[in-house]
C-alpha cells in the first residue's frame, strides 16, 4: 500500500524530451474520486508521515476539499515529531513538509531547534539521503518562517561532498559505499545542490554549477522512450525502498532540475505561453533550464508540470517543450551621416547628418559620376559594437537610366536587433546621362496569363487610324459643281423675268421692306458664324433677339404688301 | 409604227405639258425653279458621297437634308400660294411667305448644329 501510495503521488511527470507529444488530459472527476478512494485515512490518520504528506499534497494539487479532522491528527503527529528530540532526520523532513500544507501551530524556538538539529546532522551526513533530508528540511524552514536564519556558511564544501557522489554518466549514487548509481537518485542529488544553492550565504562557485548543467546533460542522454515518443527516466535497480519504477525515477529527476533551474537562472525576459486543451489548475509551468549554445541563440526546456497524481497507468501528458530563444536587446544607433562623393577621390561633395532613427528628410543630388555613401555605428546595450547582418540601402541599382527624383530608405536589421527599422531618409535627385540607343528599357509588368483577376497585360494606346479623305482636289471641283445650282437658279430668275415691281416705293415701307431682307440675311450670317466659332447658346441668344427684330420687320412688310394686294384687288 | 406612236405619244405628252405650264402665274414658276434648285443640289452632294464615302455621315445628313427640308418647305409654300386651290383661299399669301421664311430659318439652325 506504501509503495503504491509513493508510486502514484510523487509528483508525476512525464516528460516528451525534444518530442513533443502533449495529449493533456486535465483534472476531472474520475482523478477526484480514485484519489479520495485511494486516500482514505484509515481511522482517522494516514499511517506515517509521509503518507500524510502525499495524501494531503494529492488533495491540494487536484482541488479536493481536505477534512479538518484529518487535519487536527496530523498536525498533532506532525508537532510530536518536530518537537521530539529523537525523531530521525527523514521524519523531521515529512513532518516539515506536512507542516508546509497544513501550517500547524509552531513556534520559533521550535523552528530553531528543528534548524540545529538538521544543521548538525548536514555536518555529519556521509549518504546522498542524509543531505537531502537535511538540506530539504532547512529549505522548508526557510519557506515557513522568516525568524530563523538558515543560511549555510560552508556551501561550498557541502556541494562538493554531494558532487563527489556523481558519477559520468550523470547518475548519482546513494553513497560512497554503494557503486550502484540511479536516477532516482540523480535527481534528489540535483535537488539538494539547489537547496545548497539557494541557502548558501557567499557566492557559490560558478565552475560548480557549470559542471552540475553538464551532469543533467549526460542525465538526459540516459533517458528511454516509449513507443509513442514520449520520454522517460528509468530504473535498473532496486535499493532498498523498493523497485522505484519509471514515473517516479521520472519524477525525482525532473523535481531536481527543476529546483536546480530555479536557482541558476537569471533573469530573462522570457514570455511562456502554452496551449492547453484545458488548464487544470494543478499546472505549473516552469522554467527548467537554459542553454546556451555556441551562437547567440538560447534554447529554454520549459516543462510543463502536472502535479497530477496518476492512476494505475502512465499517462503520456505534459511535453517538455524546447523552445529556441533569441536573447535580443535594444541596439543603440549613432553617428550616421549620408554624403556623396565625388567620384572615386572620396572628397565629400555634399555631407549631412542623419539623425537615425529618427525623422529624416535629406535631399541629395548626385549624377552618375559620384558616390553615394552612407556610414553609421550601432552600438548593444552592453557598449560593444555590434554588426548587423543585414543592413542595405534600399536604392534600385539599375535605374534604367531614368534621371529623376528618387527616395532613400535605410533597413537596418538582426534578429536580435529589438528595434529594427525601416526608415526613410529623404530623396536625392539623380541626374543621369541619357540613355544610350540600346539600353534597355524598363521592364513590362510581367503577366500571369492564367490569373483571372490579376492586372492584365499593359495596353499602348494605338490611335485609331483616321478616316481615309477624299483628295483635297475632288472636294474642291464638287464644291464648285455645288454652286451651279445656284447660278442656274439666278439665271432662270431672270428667264423668268422675276422683277422687284412689288418693292414699296414709299420711305417707311421701304425701309421696312429693306430692313426685312437685311435681317433674313443677318441671321443667315448667325449661322455662319456659328458653325465656325459660336457654341449653340450665345447662338440661340442672338438668334432670339434677331428673331424678335426681324418678326417686327417682317410683320411690317408683309402687311404692308398684304394690304396693297388687297387694295388692287378690290380697285 | 408603235414605237413611233409611243414616241409620238410622249412627245404630245411633253409638248402638252409645256403648253399647260406655261399658263402658270410667274411666282409659282419661281418657286418651281427654287424647288428644282434644292433637288439638284442635294443630288449633287449624294453623288459627291457616293463617289468619297460617307466619313462624315452627319455632314452628309446635314447637307442632304438641308436641300430636301427647303424642297419641302416651298413645296406647301406653293400649295398655298397657289390661287386655283381652293383649300387655302382665306389664306393671305403673305402669311404663307412668312411662315415660309420662319420654318427655313429654323430648319437651317438645325442643319447648322448637325453639320458639325
Amino acid at each position: 500500500m506504501a509503495r503504491n501510495l509513493e508510486f502514484l503521488v510523487v509528483a508525476l511527470l512525464v516528460f516528451a524530451s525534444s518530442c513533443e507529444s502533449a495529449i493533456f488530459n486535465p483534472v476531472s472527476e474520475s482523478h477526484r474520486s480514485a484519489a479520495l478512494e485511494l486516500f482514505s485515512p484509515a481511522d482517522g490518520s494516514f499511517g506515517s508521515l509521509e503518507e500524510t504528506y502525499e495524501a494531503l499534497k494529492t488533495c491540494e494539487v487536484l482541488g479536493i476539499e481536505k477534512k479538518p479532522d484529518i487535519r487536527i491528527s496530523a498536525c498533532a503527529s506532525v508537532v510530536d515529531t518536530l518537537l521530539s528530540t529523537s525523531t530521525a532526520v527523514k521524519d523531521l523532513f515529512h513532518a516539515l513538509r506536512v507542516n508546509g500544507i497544513l501550517k500547524c501551530e509552531l513556534n520559533d524556538e521550535a523552528f530553531a531547534g528543528i534548524e540545529s538539529r538538521l544543521k548538525d546532522s548536514l555536518n555529519n551526513a556521509n549518504s546522498l539521503l542524509d543531505f537531502y533530508y537535511s538540506i530539504g528540511g532547512l529549505v522548508l524552514i526557510k519557506d515557513q518562517t522568516s525568524a530563523v536564519d538558515v543560511l549555510l556558511t560552508d556551501a561550498d564544501k557541502i556541494s562538493r561532498s554531494i558532487k563527489a557522489l556523481s558519477q559520468s554518466d550523470g547518475r548519482w549514487r546513494l553513497n560512497s559505499n554503494n557503486p550502484e548509481s540511479s536516477n532516482d537518485a540523480a535527481g534528489k542529488a540535483l535537488e539538494a545542490l539547489a537547496g545548497v544553492i539557494s541557502l548558501a550565504s557567499s557566492e557559490i562557485d560558478q565552475s560548480l554549477i557549470a559542471t552540475l548543467k553538464n551532469d543533467i546533460a549526460k542525465l538526459f542522454d540516459g533517458v528511454a522512450r516509449y513507443d509513442d515518443g514520449t520520454c522517460y527516466f528509468d530504473e535498473k535497480l532496486v535499493d532498498a525502498r523498493g523497485h522505484q519504477g519509471p514515473l517516479s525515477a521520472s519524477a525525482s529527476v525532473v523535481r531536481g532540475i527543476t529546483a536546480f533551474a530555479e536557482v541558476t537562472t537569471e533573469s530573462l525576459n522570457v514570455r511562456v505561453s502554452t496551449v492547453l486543451g484545458s488548464s487544470a489548475p494543478p499546472l505549473t509551468v516552469k522554467l527548467m533550464q537554459t542553454f546556451i549554445s555556441g551562437s547567440k541563440d538560447a534554447s529554454i526546456i520549459d516543462q510543463i508540470v502536472f502535479d497530477d497524481p496518476e492512476q494505475k497507468k502512465n499517462y503520456a501528458t505534459g511535453g517538455r517543450t524546447k523552445v529556441p530563444i533569441h536573447v535580443t536587446g535594444a541596439i543603440t544607433i549613432d553617428s550616421a551621416e549620408i554624403a556623396i562623393l565625388d567620384s572615386d577621390i572620396g572628397s565629400p561633395e555634399t555631407q549631412k547628418k542623419l539623425d537615425l532613427p529618427g525623422e529624416n528628410a535629406v535631399a541629395l543630388s548626385a549624377n552618375h559620376l559620384q558616390k553615394l555613401m552612407l556610414s553609421f555605428r550601432l552600438t548593444t546595450p552592453s557598449g560593444h559594437a555590434f554588426k548587423p547582418h543585414q543592413d542595405f540601402l534600399g536604392l534600385v541599382e539599375k535605374f534604367y537610366y531614368l534621371s529623376g527624383k528618387y527616395d532613400i530608405q535605410l533597413t537596418v536589421g538582426d534578429s536580435v536587433m529589438e528595434n529594427s527599422f525601416l526608415q526613410p531618409l529623404g530623396h536625392i535627385e539623380l541626374d543621369l546621362p541619357d540613355a544610350p540607343e540600346k539600353a534597355a528599357r524598363p521592364p513590362p509588368q510581367p503577366v500571369d496569363p492564367y490569373s483571372r483577376y490579376g492586372p492584365k497585360a499593359e495596353i499602348t494606346h494605338i490611335f485609331r487610324a483616321p478616316e481615309k479623305r477624299p483628295p483635297r482636289e475632288l472636294s474642291l471641283a464638287f464644291l464648285g459643281l455645288v454652286f451651279l445650282p445656284l447660278f442656274g437658279f439666278l439665271a432662270g430668275l431672270f428667264y423668268l423675268r422675276a422683277n422687284l415691281k412689288n418693292l414699296p416705293k414709299s420711305t417707311v415701307p421701304a425701309t421696312f421692306a429693306i430692313l426685312f431682307h437685311l435681317g433674313i440675311a443677318a441671321v443667315l450670317a448667325l449661322y455662319a458664324l456659328f458653325w465656325f466659332k459660336l457654341d449653340l447658346f450665345t447662338t440661340l441668344k442672338a438668334l432670339g433677339l434677331l428673331g424678335m427684330f426681324l418678326m417686327f420687320v417682317g410683320h411690317k412688310t408683309l402687311s404692308h404688301l398684304a394690304s396693297t394686294s388687297a387694295k388692287l384687288k378690290s380697285a | 409604227m408603235g414605237r413611233s406612236t409611243t414616241a409620238k405619244d410622249a412627245q404630245a405628252l411633253f409638248q402638252s405639258l409645256r403648253s399647260g405650264y406655261a399658263g402658270t402665274p410667274t411666282n409659282l414658276k419661281i418657286i418651281d425653279l427654287y424647288i428644282v434648285f434644292a433637288v439638284v443640289t442635294a443630288v449633287i452632294q449624294v453623288v459627291y458621297m457616293a463617289v468619297v464615302g460617307s466619313f462624315p455621315f452627319n455632314s452628309f445628313l446635314s447637307g442632304v437634308l438641308s436641300c430636301v427640308g427647303t424642297a419641302v418647305l416651298a413645296v406647301s409654300l406653293r400649295i398655298q400660294v397657289n390661287k386655283d386651290n381652293k383649300e387655302f383661299k382665306d389664306l393671305p399669301p403673305e402669311r404663307a411667305f412668312a411662315d415660309f421664311i420662319l420654318c427655313n430659318l429654323v430648319l437651317h439652325l438645325v442643319i447648322m448644329n448637325f453639320l458639325g
